[in-house]
């Protein structure tokens, strides 16, 4: 029989999703350590020192940390629908793309959101250009990985569903009319039946934003500067 | 027949140099087109159109960019040696340090190579705890990914090679033997191994090219220094 599988994440935090839809699209039974951000464990702290940050992957003995080495990970020690395109420059495209949105995304996002006036008005144009890039990669298909959920669809969910709650507690648009790919894709990887046991609602997602809109203004200003 | 490989690349790029080693550790024949990065070339705006970077691999009429992410394509595309470990588990702690080199060990190493006085100092505590992670990954074996060289230490190959020159350019002694004597071990290995070294470019020209830039690199801590 396989270990047992835990995964130790918080609510509401897109990266950790990453890890449980994983795991969930594979069919693989996990429980699920919900860990304090503010007064971290000392499960955490031991078994993810260098970053104390969540997700973290137990499996038996074995500790993986970092959203997306879970997910390949996951792809790769259990059973399943494949979450990795089997062709191996699809595969190239796939990782290729899933840096893009962690490295060249996330910043111009979110200060595009958080920003005012001349300095929105940059991370705006960046965050188009970057949203078109996407649209393209997406084109008539389904999902990024094709005819069902993949890696590449699983590393951008950020963009299915969170963004679309920080659009409305913010009332800027990001991923507005122009892309109808994107779009549909949002619609479609959030109703998907194993993406929506894992997915925080909605309403909660809203709420948490709103009681902290002055501390992600705080935080925005703080990656401006970085 | 396979169709060709083309690597656009610099002399010194410690990144396009990790594409290389790769070929070479899979005995893939590539064309190596030299970039002049003040000028960059049609060729590499067309293939990398979103970061404009090296290296850029050209298989055919693919083109894949990231060294790492192209490091990972060559072990699956081509037949020869595995560059990747087998065991998932072992495939994800390759992954892990590989990030923590570029993500957190470079940064740390070129804000201490470049910073002054007391702000240098906190840098160089980083970048030395950095190391001392590393070294632990290190003990014991005689490559990062065992008895033979792997993705881990192609990720690793500027520390072994890139980095001593740096020092010297920067006038800085940061990795001793005596404080890590497997890296330092594993540096030797690395470097000396038969078909890695092919890879290498020679010290003395690295040196020359870094010590020519040392005040263009002194420049680019400016804005990466928290206010």
């Amino acid at each position: 029989m396989s270990p047992p599988v835990k995964l130790i994440g918080s609510f509401g935090s897109p990266l950790v999703h990453r890890a449980e839809v994983a795991l969930r699209l594979k069919g693989v039974a996990y429980e699920f350590i919900h860990e304090d951000l503010e007064n971290k464990s000392e499960l955490l702290l031991k078994h993810n020192p260098i970053y104390k940050k969540v997700p973290v992957l137990l499996h038996g003995d074995r500790t993986v940390c970092e959203s997306l080495i879970i997910v390949e990970y996951v792809d790769e020690a259990f059973e399943g629908p494949p979450l990795l395109p089997s062709d191996p420059y699809d595969c190239a495209a796939a990782r290729f793309w899933a840096n893009f949105m962690d490295q060249k995304c996330r910043k111009p996002f979110w200060l595009s959101l958080w920003m005012e006036g001349e300095v929105q008005k940059g991370f705006m144009m960046e965050t188009k250009e970057n949203l078109a890039l996407l649209e393209a990669q997406l084109g008539g298909k389904r999902f990024f990985g094709g005819d069902s959920i993949g890696y590449l669809d699983i590393a951008l969910s950020g963009l299915a569903h969170w963004i679309g709650v920080l659009e409305e507690v913010t009332g800027v648009i990001l991923v507005g009319d122009e892309y109808p790919a994107l779009r549909r894709w949002a619609n479609e990887y959030t109703s998907d039946e194993a993406v929506k046991q894992c997915l925080p609602s909605r309403d909660h997602l809203a709420a948490y934003f709103t009681a902290n809109k002055d501390k992600l203004k705080m935080m925005a200003i703080a990656m401006l500067h970085q | 027949m396979s169709p060709p490989v083309k690597l656009l690349g610099t002399f010194s790029s410690g990144f396009s140099r990790r594409a290389e080693a790769a070929l070479r550790l899979k005995g893939v024949p590539y064309e190596l087109i030299q970039e002049d990065l003040s000028n960059k070339s049609e060729l590499l705006l067309m293939h990398n159109p979103i970061h404009k970077k090296v290296p850029v691999l050209l298989h055919g009429d693919r083109a894949v960019c990231e060294s790492l992410v192209i490091v990972e394509y060559i072990d699956e595309a081509f037949d020869g040696p595995p560059l990747l470990p087998i065991d998932p588990f072992d495939r994800a702690t390759a992954r892990f340090w590989a990030r923590f080199i570029d993500d957190k060990c470079s940064t740390s190493f070129w804000l201490s190579l470049w910073t002054e006085g007391e702000v240098q100092k906190g840098f160089v505590k980083e970048f030395k705890q950095n190391l001392a992670l590393l070294e632990t990954q290190i003990k014991g074996k005689r490559f990062f990914g065992g008895d033979t060289v792997g993705y881990l230490d192609i990720a690793a190959s500027g520390i072994a090679h890139w980095l001593p020159v740096f020092e010297e350019v920067a006038s800085v002694r940061l990795v001793t033997d005596a404080e890590y004597p497997d890296l330092c071990r594993w540096a030797k290995e690395y470097t000396s191994h038969e078909t890695i070294k092919e890879s290498l470019p020679e010290r003395e020209k690295l040196l020359a090219i870094f010590t020519a830039k040392k005040d263009f690199f002194m420049s680019t801590v400016k804005s990466m220094v928290p206010k």
